[in-house]
């Protein structure tokens, strides 16, 4: 494959690379260990790639040490991944998080799941494996059995401090006023406005990945649906896309249909509730109730067209595995008063002055900062990151189905509502227009066995680009990294808060809308 | 204002009947798995193909059953689509909620509050808990309210396996409430680990840590089956599964 990225690096650092190798849209590039700092900030930098997730394989067995891989996504629908090896008599590599922000928690991840150390990190606390985890098991190394409970040892986690006259701390959380996932938030304070919030998550880590690695690959799916329940669709399809890449398969045109048709509406639901969850925590009681009732009707429109609220249980390896064929009609019809009703409440939302005055500059995420920690999705689009994965990297239906990206510049609480308000009339035209062009034909092809190899699987989920590579052998699947576009956003909320009061937190935490689960896997 | 006002009006009641009316699921719902015994040929395709292994074949005096734990299902339909003999089916059965003891209490007399503690679930749980509150279920109709802290609450509706990390947040949860007070189970994951098992991160139940007094199957259930758990756990429905049935 030539590609002018590909060019760039052979020219700049030709004597660095091992080895080149490319499939699909993915090209692996093998580099010395010692030039990954000065490549990924080339790329980064000069290229103007962004970094899209850090992940190491065990691969002892078979080529006697790990591998660390980093993911670029450029605009050309091409994934460049650099590859680093690593000896286990060294289990160190150089830290890249100085050059860029995004690298921080991969790096910390691979420390305290492989037990690779990153050189140089600015922050090298643990991340995943609480202080209570003893410092010699990492639990995604090939010898560590998913069985195993390792002992609680004595530690201490050490937060951020703020001192001077007047600061306080507020500890909120792992379990929280409102229902929602666990978390933990420790806020400096001076008086109302916020100096420093420090966020420490992974409450809800249930060793997915290690999962992924036990289980069958066709039960897989079963899981990639549970890893951020409000986002089941959108992994389910990056998981199996992945599976189709690895194998070669070629899902029917209508099975790429109902996918997007899905999609869009889990894209619906999630948008309405987050909308809804601002105007709840607003006070706007009256916008609150609207649109929740909004979202119930997707939510028993969901459950008519899928058999489940939450769309789960559609998606397989080589396709889905119901159609929606005797339910078209009915999906039209209530689309259509759908986006008039919805339609008539944004106008009412967005002209009351006490909304108005709640979400204008409240919660701004600047761009800088955005492209920094490579923010995705709406939040992302709302601080000027013009990037969509549906767009960028077509899949399913999507290359097919024409649509806007709504992107805005101010980066605040009201831009972040309006980037989901215009989604949703793209989303609800996209399910039109795939509803009354969708091809006849079979929803799945049937597959026993999947080859060997490993790819890349990728979605725009409601809360933006997701991710999955898939390392497949003898059937079963050696590793599955899954990167849920939380775990780029969560960053961004200690900058988004700052300068603002303590009271306007958690409609800036839902205006980001971030997954717990999917976060800590 | 004005607007608003009219907006109000114009959309009038929204809100369910249930539980007074029965609310019966679409068409291609799926819930309760139900075993058709002299169809079955006993080959244990759905055993292999359970994702979180519920399915079990026995063998009691010469007789081969095949128990299903509603438990942990996590209502894939998995078993389902394997079998070539149609002996097992998925029915529109949702209201699966399970005590583990005859009568609770009466004490609960009139209203319960309730504290959702997330032990580490996958959030479907908090979607339907949320929508509880929303105006089509208005759980504060029949005397439900969820609240910010256990020191207000009656009740725990626990979701998620609970995971290692949330192990020390959930026993505090449960000590901080006052006595006494009910816990509820929901979601597959809070009644038997569902998916997630038993693992280094994952606890596999809630019952594992602390006493459960009622079980609420689904994944996630949908808001009417948590409604019927949360008014069976108080007494005011009759469960309608056989606690032998339910786990094995």
């Amino acid at each position: 494959m030539t590609n002018q990225y590909l060019e760039y690096i052979r020219k700049e650092f030709g004597d660095q690379v091992l080895e080149e190798k490319s499939s699909n849209n993915e090209i692996y590039i093998t580099v010395k260990r010692d030039a990954v700092v000065r490549i990924c900030d080339f790329l980064f930098h000069h290229l103007d790639v962004s970094l899209v997730s850090i992940f190491a394989t065990d691969e002892r067995k078979s080529s006697g040490g790990f591998k660390i891989h980093y993911v670029f996504s450029e605009k050309e629908d091409v994934f460049i991944i650099i590859k680093i090896n690593i000896d286990e008599k060294h289990p160190e590599f150089p830290s890249i998080t100085h050059k860029i922000p995004a690298a921080n928690w991969y790096e910390r991840e691979i420390q305290d799941m492989f037990g690779l150390v990153p050189k140089g990190h600015p922050d090298p606390r643990r991340l995943m494996a609480f202080e209570d985890w003893p410092s010699s098991s990492y639990p995604l190394r090939k010898d560590f059995d998913i069985k195993t409970r390792p002992p609680r040892v004595k530690g201490e986690y050490v937060y951020r401090r703020v001192e001077g006259e007047g600061v306080y701390e507020i500890p909120v959380g792992p379990v929280h006023a409102g229902v929602i996932e666990p978390g933990h938030f420790r806020f400096s304070v001076a008086g109302e406005p916020i100096l420093n919030l420090e966020i420490r998550h992974f409450y809800a880590h249930k060793g997915v990945e290690k999962l992924f690695e036990n289980i069958p690959v066709d039960n897989a799916v079963f899981l990639a649906e549970r890893i951020s329940g409000d986002n089941s669709v959108a992994h389910a399809v990056a998981f199996c896309q992945a599976v189709e890449k690895i194998g070669g398969i070629s899902i029917p045109a209508r099975a790429k249909y109902i996918r997007t048709i899905i999609m869009e509406l889990e894209r619906l639901y999630n948008h309405l509730g987050d909308i809804a969850g601002i105007a709840t925590d607003i006070a706007f009681a009256f916008g609150a109730a609207h649109v929740n009732n909004l979202k119930e009707q997707i939510m028993q429109l969901n459950e008519f067209t899928t058999g489940s609220r939450l769309l789960r249980g559609m998606n397989t390896i080589g396709g889905v595995r119901r159609d929606i064929v005797d339910k078209k009609d009915d999906i039209l019809l209530q689309l259509s008063s759908f986006t008039s009703e919805f339609r008539d409440l944004m106008e009412l939302l967005f002209a009351t002055p006490s909304v108005a005055d709640r979400i204008e500059t409240t919660g701004r995420l600047y761009n800088d900062i955005a492209i920094g920690l490579h923010v995705v999705g709406p939040v992302g689009r709302a601080s000027g990151i013009d990037s969509d994965v549906r767009r960028d990297h077509p899949y399913a239906a999507y290359s097919e189905l024409g649509f806007k990206v709504p992107v805005f510049k101010a980066g605040d609480v009201h831009a972040r509502t309006r980037v989901r308000a215009d989604e949703i009339y793209e989303s609800v035209s996209i399910i039109q227009r795939a509803l009354s062009s969708l091809p006849e034909g079979e929803i799945k092809v049937e597959v026993n066995d999947v080859k060997d190899g490993c790819a890349l699987g990728y979605t725009e989920a409601p809360r933006g680009e997701t991710l999955y590579w898939i390392n497949i052998s003898n059937n079963r699947i050696e590793r599955c990294k899954v990167r849920d576009p939380s775990f780029c956003n969560w960053l961004a909320i200690e900058y988004a808060v700052l300068d603002n009061i303590v009271p306007d937190f958690p409609i800036i935490n839902k205006s980001l809308s971030l997954s717990y689960s999917g976060n800590d896997m | 204002m004005l607007d608003i006002l009219i907006k109000t009006f114009k959309t009038g009641t929204v809100t369910t009947k249930y539980p007074d009316k029965p609310d019966i699921p679409p068409i291609g719902f799926r819930g309760k798995p139900e075993f058709v015994a002299d169809r079955c040929t006993y080959c244990g395709k759905c055993v292999s193909a359970c994702p979180p292994n519920v399915i079990r074949q026995k063998e009691e005096g010469g007789k081969k059953t095949l128990p299903v734990s509603y438990c942990g299902c996590i209502f894939c339909g998995r078993c389902e689509e394997v079998c070539s003999y149609g002996a097992i089916k998925l029915t529109q059965e949702y209201e699966l909620a399970s005590k583990t003891k005859e009568k609770i209490k009466n004490i609960f007399g009139r209203s319960l509050h309730i504290r959702e503690v997330d032990a580490g679930s996958c959030n479907g749980c908090e979607v339907e808990v949320n929508a509880l509150s929303n105006p089509v279920y208005d759980i504060e109709r029949l005397g439900l309210h969820i609240v910010a802290s256990p020191r207000h609450a009656d009740m725990l509706l626990v979701t998620g396996p609970v995971s290692r990390n949330m192990e020390l947040a959930l026993l505090k949860t449960y000590n901080a409430a006052p006595e006494p007070k009910l816990v509820a189970a929901m979601g597959s994951c809070a009644c038997n680990g569902g998916i997630f098992g038993n693992t280094y991160a994952s606890g596999g139940g809630v019952d594992k840590f602390i006493p459960v007094d009622v079980y609420i199957p689904g994944c996630p259930p949908r808001p009417q089956a948590v409604i019927f758990g949360i008014m069976v756990a108080i007494d005011k429905l009759e469960q309608k599964i056989q606690r032998k049935d339910f786990k094995i």
